[in-house]
């Protein structure tokens, strides 16, 4: 890296360090938002023992369910995982540890990681197995669950466009989990669809400061849809 | 009759206001954006990250970076916002949305709802359910009110493991309108046609059944 210039040329570069067993956060909800190449660069790195967080699991052939087909991932956090069938074999029968979190409070979690906040408390999921084993405490008369914040070796996001410095600016709703991850990596490493100069980005409009992240490489998407619906005519 | 699924959407489109913004779950809640009255406003929040949720893209507008929380292409209105999942759920925790409606395998007399786990079938995760039913107020469980064999879903308390504890304050089922307060149901409204003995019969946790049970308004 060269000085504030972040931009790397191949997602070997990109993706130099990671290792077995380190834990990996993947921005995206569903297919939408999530950092297609760097997640096939893990696949070709072959990668084992990962601890990945990911709001799901992408489908059995696409996303972060390639890397469950090749045995890649040893744990996972997310909160729903419904469309990948791989997923669920592997779960069941105990090779794929699994830690279900209710959404918003992966959410938060992963906030409070970046931002430097070791815990919080939340009413979300209070008396429901989600609670096992976490202290609880009544604040102003209603129960509230201590939730622990997420941090990861690697932080793999998507952004739409970044200039070299690292700023990221978002589209729609690939947002989702991205900006938080992008605080929440010790290394933060974005994939987007365009790269930019500084100063071509209005600073008002900047979604993610570039403080947060570390390599930016240009990628090409399929961008894949899950559920295709459309109005009937 | 039984309520059919556009029916109680169509119900449950009575309980909004001009003004709320809303929280629409997946299935039968989905159904209620097509029942807004006409000149009324609403924004849909989609808690994917996006308030001011519109209708299906046509093909020629679909974009795969727009989609709701059931992962399905959509638009988005004018007034419309994006943001990140953890402001999304920022509004839903605290306490911004008007209403929430979702479904629920079976709720019981303590306001406790259970809907996202059926232990020994597979699991798919709560999604952002357990969110949503901590971080509401006021909120509205679509669901059958019995099962096929025609076994009770209102309960005394939930079998099933569950998504919020003592959140649930209204419950419409395929056969009735019910409030959940003081650990009772309350019988509010009973669906055209439908007696208040079948309500009754299917109800297994306790219901208290006013005088009078007026039919619903659809």
């Amino acid at each position: 890296m060269a000085g504030l210039n972040k931009v790397v040329g191949s997602y070997d570069e990109a993706l130099a360090g990671l290792t077995n067993d380190m834990t990996v956060m993947v921005g995206g909800f569903g297919l939408c938002g999530i950092p297609e190449g760097l997640i096939n660069q893990m696949v070709k790195l072959g990668v084992s023992g990962l601890t990945a967080i990911s709001n799901n699991a992408g489908v059995d052939d696409f996303g972060l369910g390639l890397l469950l087909r090749h045995k890649q991932i040893s744990t996972m956090i997310a909160s729903y995982v419904g469309e990948n069938a791989t997923f669920e074999r592997q779960m069941l029968s105990g090779e794929l540890n699994v830690i279900l979190t209710p959404q918003g409070t992966l959410a938060e979690k992963i906030r409070a990681g970046g931002a430097g906040i070791p815990a919080f408390f939340t009413a979300t999921g209070y008396g429901t197995p989600v609670a096992d084993g976490k202290e609880t405490r009544e604040i102003n008369g209603r129960h509230y669950v201590l939730e622990e914040a997420l941090t990861a070796d690697f932080a793999l996001i998507r952004a739409w466009k970044a200039d070299t410095m690292g700023n990221l600016v978002f589209r729609k709703t690939a947002a989702n989990f991205n900006p938080m991850m992008a605080t929440a990596g010790k290394i933060t490493v974005v994939e987007v669809e365009e790269i930019v100069e500084p100063g071509e980005l209005d600073p008002d409009h900047i979604h993610t400061p570039g403080i947060y992240v570390d390599r930016v490489i240009k990628g090409v998407f399929e961008k894949r849809i899950e559920q295709r619906t459309v109005k009937q005519a | 009759m039984a309520l059919s699924r556009e029916q109680l959407a169509q119900r449950v489109a009575k309980e909004l206001k001009n003004g709320y913004y809303v929280n629409l779950g997946i299935g039968i809640p989905t159904l209620v954006a097509n029942y807004i009255p006409e000149g009324m406003q609403v924004m849909l929040q989609s808690e994917n990250g996006l308030l001011g949720m519109g209708e299906f893209p046509t093909e020629d507008t679909i974009d795969p970076d727009l989609i709701n929380a059931g992962k399905q292409t959509v638009t988005a209105v004018k007034g419309a916002s994006f943001f990140s999942s953890a402001e999304s759920f920022a509004m839903i925790r605290g306490g911004h949305v008007d209403l929430t409606v979702l479904g629920a395998f079976e709720v019981d007399v303590e306001g406790s709802i259970a809907s996202w786990m059926i232990p020994g079938k597979l699991v798919k995760g709560m999604g952002g359910a357990m969110d949503l039913v901590a971080g509401a107020d006021n909120i509205i469980v679509t669901m059958m009110h019995a099962d096929k064999h025609g076994n009770s879903k209102l309960l005394s308390k939930c079998e099933l493991p569950l998504t919020g504890y003592g959140c649930i304050k209204r419950v419409l089922t395929d056969l009735a309108f019910i409030e959940i307060k003081d650990g009772a149901f309350h019988l509010l409204e009973r669906a055209p046609g439908v007696s208040v003995e079948e309500i009754v019969a299917k109800t297994a946790g306790k219901l208290i059944v006013p005088e009078h049970v007026p039919e619903m308004i659809l």
